[in-house]
């Protein structure tokens, strides 16, 4: 069954003069086993967004509904959808408390009051998919460790809870080139290995055009757009209104079709681009 | 939601008493407090509640706000209330148990009560109509006469200023902090005293690096931008003393002399 976001609306301090309404009127379906990605600038409610699909936040009008259970009523019901959605926060290393990556990776499972033996093994698969090896860190301080192995025992702490769907808040901000690859394809594997329903939310065109199957795009708590990454690109004036650009691929294979050279302009891999342009320089060649 | 949570209370207006220098508040909300303390006939507490009633409706706070400020404050009332009532000598109009309740007593009762209210609305009244940063500058400049007797009035300024500037941030961290650990499954909210507070750890641990962090961010870049205490700083928003102050001088004194004058015919 997937997530619902039915015409949510959501203002913070209601009543005061700090009053804002972060979201207007937003209606999402999110499939299961889907991998959307959700862009828009600072400030265009999308991590508001993303905190009403565990129940965080609850609409001021509107209703959310995970499984078919509405997450602002009370009971098991709503207790246990919001439990099946992970939530990986930007910057998730400052919330590491523990004294060891083992035991800080254990907490989630533990509030989930599983048996001791399926915690270690969750533990230990959980540092295997971040690429952490246990034996080596699972009794280091986590405040020992980089950024980057931070972040990746963070976000181990998440996965450990094997979430059905998947909450990322820019998971690769901050982080070097390589490691953002690296967190990138653990993600899609994430997705396509074990099933996980994505939501990724990012600024980072490139990123999105190579992982999602859905786009969506805030500006100023309106969800102006929704739709697969072939016709979300190419939507010129959405994005400009969103604040966002087309990824460089998409850019760089428009101005080579401007030019004069026919190549078809959908690819959001480097190595489909390649493929797209060669395809079009032999087209041409033949037709010399 | 934390967030939620107005710090400093400061409401933002544009009304005469937000215009009035920071400074000329904090000055006169002394003399109304030693007003409130001086005069004790039922009149002055008329004119003065009269008073307090007209500056509120002048700050266009609304009622609402003000009224929530006394809040927490009740059960001080009502036990303040409840010790006079009974422990005053007097005519008694009651018996209940032990106690004598008296006319007298009432009599206290209510203008002990009406004092801690209006200590409370005026005092309020100054955070409401003064932005935090205005009046630790006020604050920095009226203990400037005492630096010459080693009182670090800058340094304390800046600290204040910096604690007032963290408050909203280290809030919204805790939020984040608190959200973050809520997804992994922690509940804050049921369970026994011992559970509620071993599950505050997993927030106040990561809360206290960060703001370690932050601290020493902070400093670093306050001394990359050659920060060395108050000697021979300037402001740049410098506090000026405009008609309105005069004016807000002079009407309280004409005030203060009123209230003098009643008390010595003796109404």
């Amino acid at each position: 069954m997937p997530i619902e976001i039915e015409n949510v609306t959501y203002t913070y301090m209601p009543l005061t003069p700090f009053e804002r309404t972060a979201l207007r009127n937003v209606s999402l379906t999110i499939e299961e086993g889907s991998f959307t990605a959700i862009a828009g600038h600072t400030g265009s409610g999308k991590s508001t967004l993303v905190q009403h699909l565990n129940g965080l936040l609850h609409p001021t009008t509107g209703r959310v509904m995970v499984d078919g259970a509405d997450l602002a009523a009370k009971g098991k019901a709503a207790k246990n959808a919001r439990c099946c959605v992970g939530m990986v926060f930007q910057y998730p290393e400052h919330q590491l408390f523990e004294e060891t990556v083992a035991a800080d990776i254990a907490f989630g499972p533990k509030n989930m009051e599983l048996a001791e033996d399926e915690i270690d093994k969750r533990v230990r698969d959980a540092m295997e998919f971040v690429d952490l090896d246990y034996e080596k860190y699972h009794s280091v301080s986590p405040f020992q460790l980089s950024g980057g192995q931070m972040r990746r025992v963070a976000i181990a702490g998440v996965v450990a809870l094997k979430p059905k769907y998947l909450v990322l808040d820019e998971p690769t901000a901050g982080l070097d080139p390589q490691g953002r690859e690296r967190l990138l394809k653990k993600i899609v594997q994430l997705h396509k290995k074990e099933k996980v329903t994505i939501v990724f939310v990012s600024h980072n065109m490139d990123d999105i055009a190579r992982v999602a199957d859905q786009v969506v795009f805030m500006n100023q708590g309106e969800m102006i757009l929704k739709d697969i990454p072939q016709r979300a690109f190419f939507e010129e004036e959405k994005l400009q209104a969103a604040g966002l650009s087309a990824p460089q691929l998409v850019k760089l294979l428009k101005g080579l079709r401007a030019n004069g050279l026919d190549v078809e302009t959908a690819a959001f891999t480097v190595e489909k681009g390649v493929e797209n342009i060669l395809a079009a320089l032999r087209r041409k060649r033949n037709a010399d | 939601m934390l967030t939620d949570i107005t710090i400093g209370q400061y409401f933002p207006g544009a009304s005469l008493l937000h215009r009035l220098d920071p400074r000329t508040k904090i000055i006169l909300l002394f003399l109304f407090i030693i007003d409130i303390f001086v005069f004790d006939t039922p009149l002055s507490y008329g004119l003065l509640s009269l008073f307090t009633v007209s500056l509120i409706y002048f700050s266009q706070v609304p009622m609402r706000m003000m009224i929530k400020s006394i809040k927490p404050l009740w059960w001080i009332l009502l036990f303040t209330f409840l010790i006079n009532l009974c422990s005053v000598s007097g005519e008694a109009f009651a018996h209940i148990w032990i106690f004598a309740l008296t006319w007298e007593g009432l009599r206290q009762a209510v203008f002990i009560c009406l004092r801690l209210i209006l200590l409370i609305l005026l005092s309020s009244l100054l955070t409401f109509t003064t932005s935090p940063l205005a009046l630790t500058d006020a604050l920095e400049n009226l203990m400037g006469p005492f630096k010459r007797l080693g009182m670090p009035a800058h340094e304390l300024a800046m600290m204040m200023t910096i604690a007032l500037r963290f408050v909203p941030t280290l809030i919204e961290e805790t939020d984040k902090i608190m959200k973050a650990q809520k997804s992994r499954g922690s509940d804050f909210s049921s369970g026994s005293l011992l559970h509620r507070v071993k599950s505050l750890i997993p927030i106040l641990v990561p809360l206290f690096i960060s703001a370690f962090r932050r601290a020493d961010e902070l400093a670093m870049a306050m001394e990359a931008r050659c920060y060395r205490g108050g000697v021979g700083r300037t402001q740049m928003k410098a506090l000026r003393i405009t008609t309105i102050d005069y004016v807000a001088y002079g009407a309280s004194l004409l005030f203060a002399c009123t209230l003098v004058g009643l008390k010595v015919i003796g109404i």
